[in-house]
């Protein structure tokens, strides 16, 4: 019963209303609920991490629009970041067959650690 | 010309990270809110434009590779639209100063979740097989 629930549209609804929520309202980390509760729902650790970028991909699209609402676009700005980015991306791509990343995740973390206690305190 | 260093760095860190799954897709965010003093709603939609390039590639691979699980997509689409459509609401409706705390907590419980790396399953932490593919998370 529990394993039909997990593997229901119900719990999928769900985990997309989670991934919706959340990159509405911080630009980001819809991953971040997708990709466990997916796992939970018992697809393996790659095909959920491919599958919540296939659900976060047009809930991006519809924030990004949805923002344009309340908020003047820089435009220019972001379009700085998009060359290297993509560049990064692919590089990253490479890297990933190659590295063990469990130390540069947690470098990342304590990175990110570090931000939140600096936005905090602004 | 250190402004451009910089706008170089991080882009390709935040490129690179949010392939390989690293940081929950926050750099590119942390660094316009933390450091460059983005306002907090500007610097959330430049994070979702930066990501739509980079995801659409990876989703390409993925879908190339048949890892995309089809039957999630139609529920987990439908009601993150409605999701996204509150937390966008929200994000406009809380001004800029508490979004920016809450968004702190946020990254915080995220930024543990990595140190600790919590949650995931153990086969995901190592490196990859020679077929493994982008892993960007926004």
């Amino acid at each position: 019963m529990k394993k039909e629930w997990k593997q229901s549209r119900w719990f999928y609804g769900l985990l997309g209303a989670a991934a919706g929520f959340l990159n509405g309202l911080f630009g980001a980390g819809g991953g971040v609920a997708v990709v466990p509760l997916l796992e939970w729902s018992g697809l393996e650790s790659k095909k959920a991490h491919a599958t919540s970028i296939a659900v976060i991909l047009p809930l991006c699209l519809f924030s990004a629009v949805f923002y344009l609402r309340g908020i003047e676009a820089p435009w220019q700005e972001a379009l700085w970041y998009l060359p290297l980015g993509i560049a990064g991306a692919v590089i990253g791509a490479k890297l990933l067959k190659k590295v063990d990343n469990r130390l540069l995740r947690r470098i990342f973390g304590g990175v990110i650690l570090a931000s939140a206690v600096r936005l905090w305190l602004r | 010309m250190m402004e451009w260093v910089w706008i170089a760095a991080v882009s390709l860190a935040a490129g690179i990270s949010a392939s390989m799954g690293l940081g929950g897709g926050f750099v590119l965010l942390v660094y316009l809110t933390a450091i460059a003093g983005v306002p907090q709603l500007e610097a959330q939609w430049m994070n979702l434009i930066f990501f739509l390039p980079i995801g659409g590639l990876a989703l390409w691979m993925h879908l190339k590779n048949r890892l995309v699980e089809k039957r999630v997509l139609l529920p987990a689409i439908l009601c993150g639209l409605l999701g996204a459509a509150l937390g966008c609401w929200l994000a406009g409706f809380l001004e800029g100063a508490l979004l920016s705390k809450i968004f702190a907590g946020f990254l915080a419980a995220v930024g543990v979740k990595e140190v600790l790396q919590l949650g995931g399953k153990k086969e995901n932490s190592g490196a990859k097989p020679p077929n493994g593919n982008e892993e960007p998370k926004p």
